[in-house]
């Protein structure tokens, strides 16, 4: 096990930025996972942790120590790749014990080892088959068993579960989560599904064209993010993003003649004053339809359509349609008014993106 | 009855639709039939005639020569080959032969190989002069081989001599003619191992190498253990083909030594020729083709068998 810096780390392929200046500290034990959409310089910023990719400039620490001319063998770390790459030739057995057979480890020694990965991934009947036979979910599990069978310094994972049918793709995930527990390896894990990054992580790395957008805990996330990207990219159905400018005694939504007048004392003085355009980011969940007239505003709801537990509304603000959720407790209907959680509003600098108004940790 | 004329109408329908299907069958068969027989027609002509007229002139006291004194014999022409003691060096000198070549080809092949399945400057520039000497006739690289080795003037014996070594009478001696035909087929059918070996060494994807990278193995350890094991169906079949070519290797001797110094550089194809052609033994050569036949029968079954098995493991 240990403790994972990158330092300023830029890595380039003939000219694109692939990864630019990320800074972070994994610490010893946790899980960690990147995210973002792809391109964003996730998956590389992984694979130079591993040995795989060079850094351009900038640092790889593990536990303070440079690593950075080290090969991936000499690293110390272990990874399961997102597409299958078992050995085919070998069979389940010898695949798992491929990295102990290639460091010279004693028979013994190895004996053991492959007895307690067996144990824990429960693989007895798999182990005299070849990767061939078996499913693709089982495949990788099989890959986690020889990533973790020798105490790696850092689990490295690259979207591991994303090969896999949606079905099984649940079930291991929460096996994932339970062994990375058990286990207590640092664990760095790349995926482009929110709902893998906030139901895994310890902190959750938040990347986009090749830098660090934001980095907090699953939680903080979702309802503190950073900039307008953090808010559309994380929860789904994605965060309504409303046209804001300040006016007299409120602020006005979109090109509507709407303004929400309660709102403005959310907002710091010195962003009203500079009279700049703002954003509203208010996502479904925040957003009611309610019957009482002294409560919310008046905007047209389009549509009102169940999907499971949940009922989902749209409204029009201009030409824009933005959802909501009905508390099925209102009995409004379209003709209701909307109405807002003012704890559920974030605004952001529409010139920027940046949020505004809150402490936000970086 | 109002159903009466609907069942009438729907057997007419059924009887109707079954006479279409075996019209339809029949014509398709009949259809796969005059596709296959034109080749059937050739291959019967061509290779089950001759190869049956073979077996028929084995067991007779027969020269192509002397036509309408055939004598069946039984197994005397088997038996007289078989104790011949010639025949047995014959097949002696086709096996040293053949170990020197398939070792060589495939080392040499396999290494090449690894290094051209590397991306370099180059590259296909190099690979396509590497594949050239294989397409040449054998005959030509006998040729070719025999002018570079001739023990005055050739330009082998002109490098050794300019560096202070003797010069040797290559094709002269029986031990340095068969290192120097093993050398000429060596350097023909190497480049098609090299051919093989890279194909089946691209095959294998990035990120097993990476997998196995990560897993702390060595480069070494990488070759052994993953990259030759994942060829190996492919450098196997390899192996297989030249087994089978150089055992039947007759025309690269023609030209490179005629089979001389005497006859210790005859192949045992080489012999059958000779028996046949020179001697004009037919029933005997016939005899010798058969047991080549049997032989290289033998050796095709571990092939197919081999890529049957591969097609159900991949």
């Amino acid at each position: 096990m240990a403790e994972i810096t990158l330092k300023n780390l830029s890595i380039e392929f003939g000219g694109f930025k692939a990864v630019d200046e990320v800074s972070l500290t994994v610490k010893n034990g946790e899980f960690v996972v990147y995210l973002g959409p792809s391109g964003c310089g996730k998956t590389t910023t992984l694979r130079c942790i591993a040995g795989l990719v060079r850094a351009t400039s900038g640092d790889v620490l593990f536990d303070g120590v440079r690593v950075n001319d080290l090969t991936a063998s000499e690293r110390n770390i272990a990874m399961v790749f997102q597409f299958v790459s078992l050995y085919p030739h070998l069979k389940i057995k010898e695949n798992i014990v491929f990295p102990l057979k290639a460091r010279g480890v004693a028979k013994a020694e190895i004996a053991r080892k492959l007895d307690w990965v067996t144990d824990v991934f429960k693989l007895g009947d798999e182990l005299s088959r070849y990767p061939g036979a078996l499913p693709p979910g089982a495949r990788q599990k099989v890959a986690l068993a020889r990533a973790v069978i020798r105490d790696p310094a850092v689990l490295l994972l690259d979207e591991p579960l994303s090969a896999i049918d949606e079905q099984f793709r649940e079930e291991m995930r929460w096996e994932l989560g339970h062994l990375q527990r058990q286990l207590g390896v640092t664990t760095i894990y790349v995926t482009h599904d929110q709902r893998e990054a906030m139901s895994l992580a310890d902190r959750i790395v938040l990347m986009n064209n090749g830098r660090i957008v934001q980095v907090s805990e699953p939680d903080r996330m979702f309802f503190d993010p950073v900039d307008v990207f953090a808010g559309q990219f994380i929860g789904s159905p994605s965060m309504n993003l409303i046209d804001l400018a300040p006016v007299e005694g409120g602020l006005r939504l979109g090109d509507s003649d709407v303004t929400l007048t309660a709102a403005r004392d959310l907002l710091p003085q010195w962003a009203l004053s500079a009279g700049r355009p703002l954003k509203l980011g208010v996502r479904a969940i925040n957003v009611h339809l309610t019957d009482d007239p002294s409560f919310g505003v008046a905007l047209p709801v389009d549509d009102i359509f169940s999907v499971g537990r949940e009922r989902f509304f749209s409204f029009r603000i201009g030409d824009t349609v933005h959802q909501g959720v009905d508390k099925r407790s209102s009995t409004a209907g379209s003709e209701g008014r909307v109405h807002f959680d003012p704890e559920g509003l974030l605004f952001f600098d529409a010139a920027t993106g940046r949020r505004v108004g809150a402490e936000v940790a970086a | 009855m109002a159903s009466t004329p609907v069942t009438h109408e729907s057997r007419a329908v059924a009887h109707a639709t079954r006479q279409n299907a075996l019209r339809k069958r029949s014509s398709g068969r009949l259809m796969i039939f005059g596709f296959l027989s034109p080749t059937l027609a050739i291959l019967l002509f061509m290779v089950a005639y001759p190869v049956f007229s073979l077996i028929y002139y084995s067991f007779h006291n027969f020269s192509a020569l002397r036509q309408g004194t055939m004598k069946p014999v039984g197994f005397k022409n088997y038996t007289f080959l078989l104790s011949d003691p010639e025949l047995w060096e014959r097949f002696v000198f086709t096996g040293k032969f053949v170990f020197i070549c398939v070792t060589l080809q495939m080392l040499i092949g396999i290494f090449v190989g690894y290094q051209m399945q590397k991306n370099f400057r180059g590259r296909d520039v190099i690979f396509t002069i590497l594949m050239m000497p294989m397409m040449l006739s054998p005959v030509v690289v006998g040729f070719l081989w025999r002018y570079m080795l001739n023990s005055e003037w050739g330009l082998v014996n002109f490098l050794l001599s300019s560096v202070g070594f003797a010069k040797i009478d290559w094709l002269g001696q029986t031990t340095p003619a068969l290192w120097a035909a093993a050398a000429a087929d060596t350097w023909m059918w190497t480049p098609f191992i090299v051919l093989l070996a890279t194909a089946a060494f691209r095959g294998i994807p990035d990120t097993i190498y990476e997998a196995a990278e990560v897993d702390g193995a060595s480069p070494a350890y990488r070759f052994f253990r993953i990259t030759l094991p994942m060829s190996a169906p492919v450098l196997f079949i390899a192996l297989i083909l030249r087994l089978i070519d150089s055992f039947k290797q007759y025309d690269l001797f023609v030209a490179l030594t005629g089979g001389g110094p005497g006859s210790s550089t005859q192949t045992v194809s080489f012999t059958v020729a000779k028996t046949a052609f020179s001697y004009f033994y037919t029933g005997e050569a016939s005899a010798l083709a058969v047991i080549l036949l049997v032989i290289i029968i033998g050796l095709s079954m571990i092939l197919v068998r081999h890529l049957t098995k591969m097609g159900e493991k991949y």
